[in-house]
């Protein structure tokens, strides 16, 4: 025999019931289009492994460059991937930076941002024992979280002292970013823009810097001899730093 | 006397042998929860920072591990070379190597970011990476002399101990040119990038893994009042004094080949001039207090029969091998790299700035934590296990084997 509270769980389930089929309905309508833009969007579907046909790289030419743009391009890449200053500059850590230089001899002064070369043949890669600090074959160097065992050793083998060490807890991590206490981490060139938006990716301390009329960072394809940055360097050469280590970075420095 | 060597576990009962058991265990615990406490608060309760990477804990366990390979010698001397003066002490280098190992993996494991992650660095190698390789070589190495150690105690086996031993030596001299190597391999510093470190941690090995051997028999038959002649120690202080002046050469001719190439005389100048610290450390304590001073006691007449000097002696080596250690390893790190040649260079990274360590008091109990472990595990197989002969009186004549 029905009471009067079975009575009303029912309706209440009928009306939660109703309430899931049409908020279900309406996610549908207003995800499915994104969902199906996004996959035709992508330059490559997402089970379809990179390869080495492309090299990524970058071109700074530090004399377009001003502090100021440097400063951009540091505070962009916090924003992208959630590390920030946090009043410990000894161990907080710093994906990229701005290095201002003073040549002794002529007096020249200049500001780059330096972070991860992305090297052909990185040392960082070379030592680390558990093969967690990895080359993509499209040139990324990256560091597996999931089995990075916090030993340091690719920051004692790295020429630039692109990686930081994670020294305390963290929250409010980003999507695009995890991170994790014990463990190395460096640029990434924006690897997550990368897989999303193909060759029309540009990671964002290029995007922070460059507009219609100047392009201080090019970022593209150094396999492919038509790219903008294949002819820019073609045509002006640029620097590699520590050359003499024969690593073979992926970013090149103008105006050095 | 008669023709074999009896050995047996210590009988002490002694309130001291307990108490140096309690303080070891102590110590231990205490590194433990340092440990522990790095590890679940970060490594910003350390002195360790993105400059300074490897601190402390790094030159406690690769002081232990190095001395762990030199430990060895006195068995590989006897089984390998013949020497059977050395052979009533085999067992007990052995032990002595495998307890200070052990106690080096265990600083180096527990100072990982993610040491809960063991399973991971057992199960994922990179072949390239000199560090897998001493993954393989340190755990190869305690099988290695495990099964050495056991074809010594055990009559059967005996026959078998000069391969073993042979073995074990060889393998012991591949694991510290991977040590050394760990440094020597690192193109982009300055102050590494030598194939040098690995013949010199050899050496280096060789006199600390002995300073803490003479140290630790003089102890043992103390403790149990047995019999130890002065002829076996004269022999120890002897070799002890040929590793010391080696470790002197193979250092003057690394500095020497650094300040021959004036892209290195940045980094020369600073370990050996303006360092501060690390200056200090190398001329005071590597070389005066760790070398000089200990080969003094060793060859002057007036201290070359007294046990005080050589007990002193041996100290120094250790004070010294810490001294070195530190300024290799730290010292080596505080130089800025070089990314920008001819350049004045700043950044809030510290590029071309030295970098600043001040070890914390954790990593401190860690180190010491693992080396009262290594000690801990000697003077408890030294009660379980017939290690110790009963007695080791004067001298035999050469041809007579125990």
């Amino acid at each position: 025999m029905a009471t009067e509270y079975d009575t009303a769980a029912k309706t209440d389930s009928e009306s939660r019931r109703s309430f899931l089929k049409s908020s279900a309905a309406l996610a549908s309508i207003f995800v499915a289009p994104g969902v199906m833009l996004y996959q035709t969007s992508q330059a490559k579907s997402v089970d379809q492994a990179v390869d080495n046909s492309v090299r990524w790289g970058m071109l700074i030419d530090t004399n377009a460059m001003t502090e100021s743009d440097v400063d951009a391009c540091v505070s962009a890449c916090q924003r992208e991937h959630g590390w920030k200053d946090t009043g410990n500059p000894e161990t907080d850590a710093q994906w990229i930076r701005k290095v201002n230089l003073l040549d002794r001899e002529t007096g020249h002064k200049n500001s780059l941002p330096m972070m991860c070369q992305h090297c052909e043949d990185p040392p960082c890669v070379d030592v680390c024992p558990t093969g967690a600090s990895f080359k993509r074959a499209d040139g990324i160097v990256l560091v597996n979280k999931h089995t990075c065992i916090g030993c340091r050793y690719c920051m004692m083998a790295c020429p630039y002292k692109a990686r930081s060490f994670i020294h305390e807890n963290l929250k409010d991590q980003l999507p695009v970013a995890p991170r994790g206490k014990g463990t190395v981490e460096s640029c990434t060139l924006c690897v997550h823009r990368i897989d999303r938006d193909g060759a029309n990716a540009v990671p964002a301390c290029a995007e922070a810097v460059n507009s219609a009329g100047r392009k201080p960072i090019i970022f593209g394809d150094m396999n492919d001899p038509n790219s903008e940055i294949s002819m820019r360097l073609a045509k002006l050469g640029a620097k590699k730093l520590r050359a003499d280590l024969g690593l073979n970075p992926g970013i090149r420095y103008q105006g050095l | 006397m008669s023709s074999f060597m009896r050995y047996s576990e210590l009988k002490v009962n002694s309130s001291r042998y307990w108490l140096v058991l309690g303080v070891l265990a102590v110590l231990v615990l205490a590194g433990l929860s340092a440990a522990h406490y790095m590890e679940s608060e970060g490594h910003h309760v350390t002195g360790m920072n993105n400059q300074i990477v490897w601190g402390l804990p790094h030159v406690f366990a690769i002081f232990l591990i190095i001395a762990a390979s030199g430990a060895l010698n006195i068995a590989s001397i006897s089984s390998v070379f013949g020497n059977a003066h050395y052979k009533p002490l085999g067992r007990l280098s052995a032990i002595l190597s495998l307890a200070l190992l052990i106690g080096g993996l265990l600083v180096l494991l527990l100072d990982l970011g993610r040491a809960d992650r063991l399973i991971v660095a057992i199960t994922y190698y990179n072949f390239k990476s000199i560090f897998a390789w001493n993954i393989i070589l340190y755990s190869g190495f305690v099988v290695v002399v495990a099964v050495y150690l056991w074809m010594m105690m055990e009559r059967r086996m005996q026959a078998y101990s000069k391969p073993a031993g042979l073995v074990a030596m060889i393998w012991r001299l591949i694991l510290t040119t991977g040590t050394g190597s760990i440094f020597g391999f690192l193109i982009a510093r300055e102050s590494y990038d030598s194939a040098i470190l690995a013949p010199m941690f050899i050496i280096m090995s060789f006199s600390f893994g002995l300073a803490i051997f003479i140290l630790l028999i003089m102890a043992s038959f103390k403790l149990d009042n047995r019999i130890l002649a002065d002829c076996h120690l004269n022999r120890m202080r002897k070799l002890l004094g040929l590793f010391t002046a080696a470790i002197f050469y193979f250092v003057l001719v690394f500095h020497l080949t650094k300040l021959y190439g004036s892209q290195y005389h940045g980094v020369e100048h600073f370990l050996l001039v303006d360092g501060g610290i690390y200056t200090t450390l190398f001329w005071l304590v590597q070389i005066v207090a760790g070398n000089l001073l200990p080969l003094l006691l060793i060859y002057l007449p007036a201290f070359n029969q007294s046990k005080k000097a050589l007990i002193l002696a041996c100290c120094l080596v250790i004070v010294g091998a810490f001294a070195q250690l530190y300024v290799i390893i730290i010292g080596g790190q505080a130089y800025p790299l070089n990314i920008f040649p001819g350049y004045e260079v700043n950044s809030s990274f510290y590029d071309g700035a030295i970098g600043s360590y001040t070890p914390s008091i954790w990593e401190l109990m860690l180190g010491l934590g693992g080396f009262a472990a290594s000690i801990l595990i000697v003077f408890l197989i030294m009660r379980i296990l017939p290690v110790v002969p009963e007695k080791l009186p004067e001298l035999l004549p050469d041809n007579q084997a125990f």
